[in-house]
């Protein structure tokens, strides 16, 4: 669906063009990353990279490679900004969320450069909609400094086994405890709520379970404020792996499969609230 | 105490507990020799109901050493164990609930597929048996329909409302909301359904009668009923008596038992009560009184004997009511008496938890304290 009515001088000043003709496949994963309102974006010439903090604990990245646009333009070697991410998304499902198959919403997305808002054309049955959202200046998203050497325990397993947990977890736990062991209980999700506590094992040979790799026993807990938003990339992922390190930082990788069936990744980091170091 | 539920039966179980949850906030469960006792009343001492799974319906049942425990707890804990009831016979192939005495935990573990496990210790409050007494056998007047009986009239009838008014003669059954007398008539939306005694598979009617109880909390067990596909019965009196729903089948049986607004309670009487559920007299859509006028004409002189025509039961002695349907002496202290401005009279109980009248300097949050020995009093339902 070009968007033909911008001229070629228009073209020349944007230092980022990309272009979709199916929003969803940005919108669906920067909805699985919304748990704030600003997002760090950060584009080099293999894709573009959303970055999502809260409280300086807990980090949410999406990356859409380059070859999942139509159009991926970038003039120089990496463009930042900082934008709304909450409006950006009413942008990006302006039109309504249209469940009528063929038909969809189509982005150009371009930016200008530092200073310049970013600039979304939005078409959808020959209606045409600009937004112009102000950007800011991009912050330092912070290094987790988790590298694959450190990784003390690694497993992947299928979302689908993990979904009906999360969205049972117990809410009045304030944290969520993840106990990774190369024996019993191997993969356990605990919580402590008003209730009482609550315990759900994945065992090493579960079906569910395609990789299992862990070294030694750990038990680390975790704000549940931080880690249920991430329930929402889960929704949409088809794997995940959990990994975690020495100091008992928490990596989450999610594998999305989009509209197309092309692959994208989401990922969380979080810090430990307390370490507890034995059973 | 060990009980192992398999198969569909999770299921059952999870719907039992839904389905108790629509009357109060609190799970008792008694494991007794004959099953698995589930009860919960509401707030007002005006609903209570039971549900007994006895040894059969479980793969395993072992009642604890010690006979007598007892405990509850916020159903809300009970439910949230079993959330995803859509996908529960899909999900899980086994629930084990176990009692941990030193930790006063009940612990419910759900076997599920792919090998997950799901354990949930749930704190629970020792507390004294739950238990209403009421006699099935002794009323008058039997009714048993096909739950999508029940479920499709009980639709006709909005969400909203409080109370329906059951009444029956030798040959039909009516169905009407209740609206307080001092309600302005041209204001209310009334409803009425009409049931031939043929749509029922049992229809005993011992005398004309009209009983007016809540709508609301009997919605629990019609769900549960059609879900099962078991035969609802109803068996009910005179008005002040309560009105018993029982689901039965060979392993389980439930009883939801609801007071009846009793006969001598005239609404002048009630000014007060109205502070109750301030929400029940809102009336429907404004009609035009006219047609209201000729509606409630045409209703009354219609061919079908009308429900006005009901001979009203012999007025009850103000001061007695409730009646209870108990074969024993009762040897506990007063029962529970909902405070008087209350419609609904709160139905007799066997169990001995203090009124609030009679222990003014206690607070409320120690209503499970022990009387005497009088627990060893354990009516059994009468069934």
């Amino acid at each position: 669906m070009p968007l033909s009515t911008q001229s070629q001088a228009d073209i020349d000043q944007y230092i980022l063009i990309a272009s979709l003709d199916n929003a969803r496949n940005l919108s669906n994963i920067l909805k699985a990353i919304s748990s704030r309102d600003h997002a760090i974006f950060n584009a080099t010439q293999n894709g573009l990279k959303v970055t999502v903090e809260d409280s300086k604990c807990l980090q949410a990245n999406a990356f859409i490679q380059a070859d999942i646009f139509q159009e991926y333009i970038i003039k120089e070697d990496t463009v930042g900004f900082q934008v709304n991410l909450t409006v950006l998304l009413d942008c990006l499902t302006i039109f309504g969320g249209s469940t009528v198959p063929g038909v969809c919403t189509a982005l150009r997305m371009c930016y200008n450069g530092y200073g310049y808002p970013l600039t979304l054309f939005l078409e959808e049955g020959g209606v045409v909609t600009v937004c112009k959202i102000n950007t800011q200046e991009p912050e330092e998203p912070i290094d987790f400094d988790f590298c694959s050497t450190n990784v003390t325990n690694k497993v992947i397993l299928q979302s689908d086994s993990l979904k009906e947990a999360f969205s049972e977890l117990d809410m009045t736990s304030e944290v969520l405890q993840i106990t990774m062991s190369p024996s019993h209980p191997y993969f356990r999700l605990s919580t402590f709520g008003n209730s009482g506590n609550a315990h759900y094992d994945y065992p090493k040979d579960s079906d569910m379970m395609e990789l299992f790799q862990c070294t030694k026993i750990q038990t680390n807990r975790y704000k549940m404020s931080l880690l249920k938003p991430s329930t929402k990339a889960l929704a949409l992922s088809c794997k995940v792996s959990v990994r975690t390190d020495s100091r008992g930082f928490l990596s989450l990788q999610y594998l999305v499969r989009n509209d197309d069936g092309q692959i994208c990744f989401v990922e969380y980091y979080c810090c430990p609230d307390e370490e507890v170091e034995e059973e | 105490m060990d009980c192992v539920a398999t198969g569909g039966n999770v299921k059952v179980l999870a719907k039992a507990i839904h389905s108790l949850s629509r009357i109060g906030e609190e799970l008792y469960l008694e494991p007794l020799e004959d099953g698995l006792a589930l009860r919960s009343v509401n707030s007002s001492r005006s609903a209570f109901a039971c549900f007994l799974l006895s040894p059969l319906f479980f793969q395993r049942y072992q009642a604890p050493s010690d006979q007598s425990f007892r405990c509850k707890m916020p159903i809300k804990s009970v439910q949230a164990v079993f959330k995803s009831l859509a996908s529960l016979d899909r999900s899980v192939e086994k629930c084990r609930i176990q009692l941990n005495s030193e930790k006063s935990r009940l612990t419910i573990t759900l076997h599920c597929k792919h090998g997950l496990l799901k354990t949930h210790n749930l704190s629970y409050q020792d507390c004294e048996s739950l238990q209403a007494v009421f006699d099935k056998e002794s009323c008058a007047n039997v009714l048993q329909a096909q739950p999508r009986l029940m479920v499709d009239t009980v639709l006709h009838f909005p969400p909203s409302l409080e109370e329906v008014n059951l009444s029956v003669s030798s040959d039909r059954v009516w169905l009407r909301n209740h609206v307080e007398d001092d309600t302005d008539s041209s204001r209310a939306m009334m409803t009425e359904l009409c049931l031939s005694s043929e749509e029922f598979d049992h229809f005993a009617v011992g005398s004309q009668t009209s009983v007016t109880f809540c709508l609301k909390e009997l919605r629990g067990l019609l769900v549960f009923a059609d879900s099962s596909g078991l035969p609802v019965s109803m068996y009910f009196d005179e008005p002040g008596s309560p009105v018993i729903l029982s689901v039965t089948d060979s392993v389980l049986e439930a009883n939801f038992v609801l007071a009846t607004l009793s006969e001598d309670s005239h609404p002048k009487n009630h000014v007060n009560s109205n502070t109750k559920r301030p929400d029940t007299e809102q009336p429907a859509d404004d009609f035009m009184s006219d047609d209201m006028d000729s509606f409630l004409i045409a209703m009354e002189t219609s061919e079908l004997p009308g429900p006005s025509q009901v001979p009203t039961s012999p007025p009850q002695p103000t001061n007695d009511r409730k009646h209870s349907f108990s074969e024993e002496e009762q040897e506990e202290e007063a029962l529970v008496e909902g405070p008087p401005n209350k419609k609904f009279c709160s139905l007799f109980f066997g169990s001995v938890l203090p009124t609030p009248s009679q222990l003014p300097n206690q607070t409320m949050q120690s209503q499970e304290v022990l009387a005497s020995d009088s627990e060893d009093e354990n009516q059994t339902e009468t069934s």
